[in-house]
């Protein structure tokens, strides 16, 4: 048994799981038309290869990833490509960005699809196949998996498979390892090939029983070396930093990467896609997607990327009542702008909202510092600190006082007597800051520049005026020249000029 | 649809249980106070609570801020509890009432309503009072059996609001001196403590009756810290650092300085290790802080009440100690996970 370790805070809000999980991960029909963003990951947006009019086959690459952080996007069904521009997509600002729009044909056909067996490849070749099958991490982070492979100077001796899937509501996680958890298992051995790591840990909570014995079910048939570690329920306890402190009692250092550690981990419906990506030679075109909240049939749906809400939702059949849609769960998801925004690779779980589900919340009063979001917070911060120095603009303290280190769980608005909306205080802290430093950044360009042309205006100035120094002088030399030629062609001179040097010599 | 942005569920709980729940913890103490002293102290409390609210709402309407919800909060009712319980009984009607205008509207309001008080309101009260009208201050009720007279509650009514005392019947023969200023004033003439203690006016381990009063405390202070409303740490780090204090003195020179058990059941130590000491505005906010915090308060009190010329130091301890609440805070941070692990010790940036 491995030692568990506890991180601090956390919260138990009611997990309200159980309405999904009854029935197994169930198909949608095709819809009548996807839209698929080119930027469904974290780092640069892909860069689109097709025209509108074209034909694509399914998974045939339509976005090809552009720079070091990028991922590419495939045509989630075969069909027609009708538009290639900006549409309504699932993101906070609510702006729309560019995305292709594809009616399907109907024909699901697929482009030639090449499985390998990935022993006899490199872990080179490995990456580079995962980066053109577009795997990005299918917890919420959406970070390409591809990069977070390669390691450079750092060696990793343990690699985590989150099967935590710690928020109320979402169940797509756990589903996926009660059904294939034997394609978990490859896909993790695969990973561990790949990352030359000595062990393979998954944690899952301890109120998903069906998926643990599952796993460790396919563990028996599959003979892969994986160690089961059921942690204890708490939120945020699948968060990366948390979760690897539970699984190892490592904390990631502020501001720095897993890997630096010796720790990798990976979402387990990420390491499925990568396994479906290498063996099966399918790139990432569908996720499992939890329905639940006020639908008539909460469950867990395989959804082609692109599918929009609305489209996913009436299979789920929405009641009366609901107010809207939000995309992930109810402690850090976002609320959809419209119902006809796409599904994407980040999209874990889409909840109906009534006002059953989530009643009116109560007007914000003052803080009275309380601190229950002192002794929620996973990162052992002080929330109420933080939301002092956010509303009074004191970005400076708010920065000394760990601010990003934040990790926007939402467990500190969760317990807060006040019902203040804390996390979004710390949101538009660190946007105020990002911003301010970005126009920091730019006015001290500015300034280079402008000081720049000054001295180039000032270098030019002295230039012209030495160039003009000079031509005077030229001139005035010419006529001096001119006025003794003159001279010497009037009187000849006797004296030798020799002489007449040395003649002073000898005077003195 | 609730909220515009994650998250989207919250716990259900809100600033007026708190409140609520604090009220109730208050009632095993006025319980047997009421048992003890009669229901004089009733009286003060519903004063208090009157004018609490009736100080809220009209604070709140000149500073433009919405009424309803403000008074609904329980928070002004709390102090003028606070401060009901922290005067004599017997006070007359307008003692409560300045005392408790001043609470709400200098300590709270002015310095930004609830929430943004810097001081304890309920003991900024009992200061301006103590300082202003030393003598009703200081004319305790005698505990139910110890006095030669007893009042009716009439004659109590009769004597909060209209100063007025039965024919025959004299204040002193009413009143006396807490067990504390009682025990102080013996000392200076050179008695020794277990002759005082002697007295009548002392029960089994401080004064009879108000000891009593303590317990009531120290029980809905039980209740508080099993809710969750408070932490341990002000409670215990004050109550154990007092008992070392007055331990240490009491073992040095037992004749001169009375046992630690005294100093938790005397005064306000019980109502302010729990009710006063842990208001959440005006106390640390980290767990460090939160024990030098009331271990200082702890230290405080002691001195005041056996070197200093006020009969009880809680509520000086008290406001000195908010005093220093900022400081403290600034330097007990804890620890922010993944910063300045041993674990990365070389990586260390700060």
């Amino acid at each position: 048994m491995r030692t568990l370790y506890k991180f601090h805070g956390g919260v138990h809000p009611p997990s309200h799981k159980a309405q999904s999980t009854q029935a197994g991960i169930a198909q949608i029909p095709l819809p009548t038309r996807l839209v698929i963003p080119f930027q469904q990951h974290a780092g640069e947006a892909a860069k689109p290869i097709v025209q509108s009019g074209q034909h694509v086959l399914k998974g045939q690459l339509i976005g090809i990833p552009q720079g070091f952080i990028s991922g590419a996007i495939h045509a989630s069904t075969s069909g027609t490509i009708a538009a290639i521009d900006a549409q309504p997509v699932a993101h906070p600002s609510g702006l729309p960005d560019i995305c292709a729009t594809l009616i399907p044909d109907g024909k699901d056909e697929w482009v030639k699809r090449e499985s390998a067996n990935y022993t006899g490849l490199s872990p080179e070749e490995l990456r580079e196949k995962l980066r053109m099958a577009g795997v990005v991490g299918l917890g919420g982070a959406v970070f390409p998996s591809e990069v977070k492979l390669k390691l450079g100077q750092y060696k990793v001796k343990t690699l985590i498979l989150n099967g935590a899937e710690c928020e109320p509501y979402i169940t797509c996680d756990d589903m996926l390892m009660r059904e294939r958890a034997e394609e978990i298992l490859s896909g993790a051995e695969m990973l561990r090939y790949i990352l030359g790591a000595q062990e393979i840990v998954i944690g899952i909570e301890d109120n998903k029983s069906e998926a643990i014995n599952a796993i460790n079910q396919a563990v028996n048939i599959t003979g892969i070396k994986c160690e089961v570690a059921v942690i204890p329920t708490i939120y945020p306890g699948g968060g990366v930093k948390q979760l690897i402190h539970v699984l190892t009692g490592l904390e990631v250092p502020s501001g720095k990467l897993p890997a630096e550690i010796g720790v990798q981990c990976f979402n387990v419906a990420t390491v499925y896609s990568a396994w479906r990506a290498i063996n099966h030679g399918e790139p990432l075109l569908s996720r499992i997607v939890t329905i639940t909240g006020n639908v008539r049939y909460p469950q867990n749906y395989q959804v082609l990327i692109g599918t929009p809400v609305n489209e996913v939702v009436a299979a789920a059949e929405v009641l009366s009542g609901t107010l809207g849609y939000i995309m992930g769960g109810p402690m850090m998801g976002l609320r959809l702008p419209y119902d006809t925004v796409p599904l994407v690779k980040a999209s874990n779980c889409i909840i109906a909202v009534s006002k059953k589900i989530f009643p009116v919340a109560s007007p914000a009063m003052p803080c009275i510092r309380c601190t229950r979001c002192v002794e929620v917070c996973p990162v052992n911060l002080q929330p109420q600190d933080l939301y002092w120095f956010a509303k009074s603009r004191e970005f400076g303290k708010a920065q000394s006082f760990s601010l990003f280190d934040c990790i926007e769980c939402g467990a500190c608005s969760y317990v807060c007597p006040s019902h203040i909306p804390l996390v979004q205080y710390y949101r538009f802290a660190k946007s105020e800051i990002k911003v301010r430093s970005q126009e920091k950044l730019n006015a001290d360009k500015a300034r280079e520049r402008h000081e720049f042309r000054e001295y180039r205006i000032e270098r030019e100035k002295t230039e012209k005026a030495e160039k003009l120094a000079a031509k005077e002088k030229a001139v005035l030399e010419a006529k001096e020249r001119a006025a003794k030629a003159n001279e010497s062609t009037a009187v000849q001179p006797e004296v030798n000029p020799v002489a007449e040097a040395a003649l002073p010599k000898e005077l003195t | 649809m609730s909220a515009l942005f994650s998250p989207f569920i919250s716990k259900p709980d809100n600033v007026a249980q708190i409140m609520l729940r604090v009220l109730l913890a208050l009632i095993p103490g006025i319980t047997v106070y009421v048992w003890y002293f009669g229901p004089a102290i009733l009286v003060s409390i519903f004063l208090a609570s009157i004018t609490a609210l009736g100080t809220e709402a009209l604070m709140l309407k000149l500073r433009g801020r919405p009424i309803t919800p403000f008074l609904k909060d329980n928070s002004a009712l709390l102090t003028g509890w606070l401060l009901a319980l922290s005067i004599p009984p017997l006070a007359p009607w307008w003692l409560v009432v300045v005392g408790t205008v001043f609470c709400i509207a200098i300590a709270k309001h002015l310095y930004g309503g609830l929430g943004n008080n810097i001081f304890n309101p309920a003991m900024i009260g009992f200061a301006v009072l103590i300082v202003s009208f030393p003598v009703p201050m200081t004319q305790w009720l005698t505990p139910h059996g110890l006095g030669q007279v007893e009042l009716g509650f009439l004659d109590q009514l009769r004597y909060i609001f209209m100063g007025a005392l039965p024919h025959n019947v004299t204040l002193d023969a009413i009143t006396m001196a807490t067990p504390l200023d009682t025990l102080k004033t013996h000392l200076h003439l050179d008695e020794h403590v277990h002759e005082i203690l002697d007295m009548p006016i002392y029960g089994r381990l401080a004064g009879h009756g108000s000891e009593m009063v303590s317990w009531g405390f120290l029980i809905g202070g039980a209740y508080l810290l099993i809710s969750r409303i408070i932490s341990w740490h002000i409670p215990v780090a004050y109550l154990g650092t007092l008992f070392l204090t007055a331990g240490i003195f009491h073992l040095v020179e037992p004749d001169h300085y009375v046992t630690p058990f005294f100093h938790w059941f005397s005064g306000a130590a019980m109502i302010g290790a729990f009710f006063i000491l842990t208001d959440p505005v005006s106390s640390p906010t980290t767990n460090k802080g939160r024990l030098i915090y009331a271990a200082m308060a702890a230290v405080i009190t002691y001195l005041i009440r056996v070197f200093g010329s006020f009969p009880d130091g809680t509520a000086f301890a008290t406001l000195l100690m908010n005093i220093c609440v900022p400081l403290i805070v600034l330097y007990t941070q804890p620890r922010v996970f993944g910063k300045n692990t041993k674990q990365n010790e070389k990586g260390r940036l700060q």
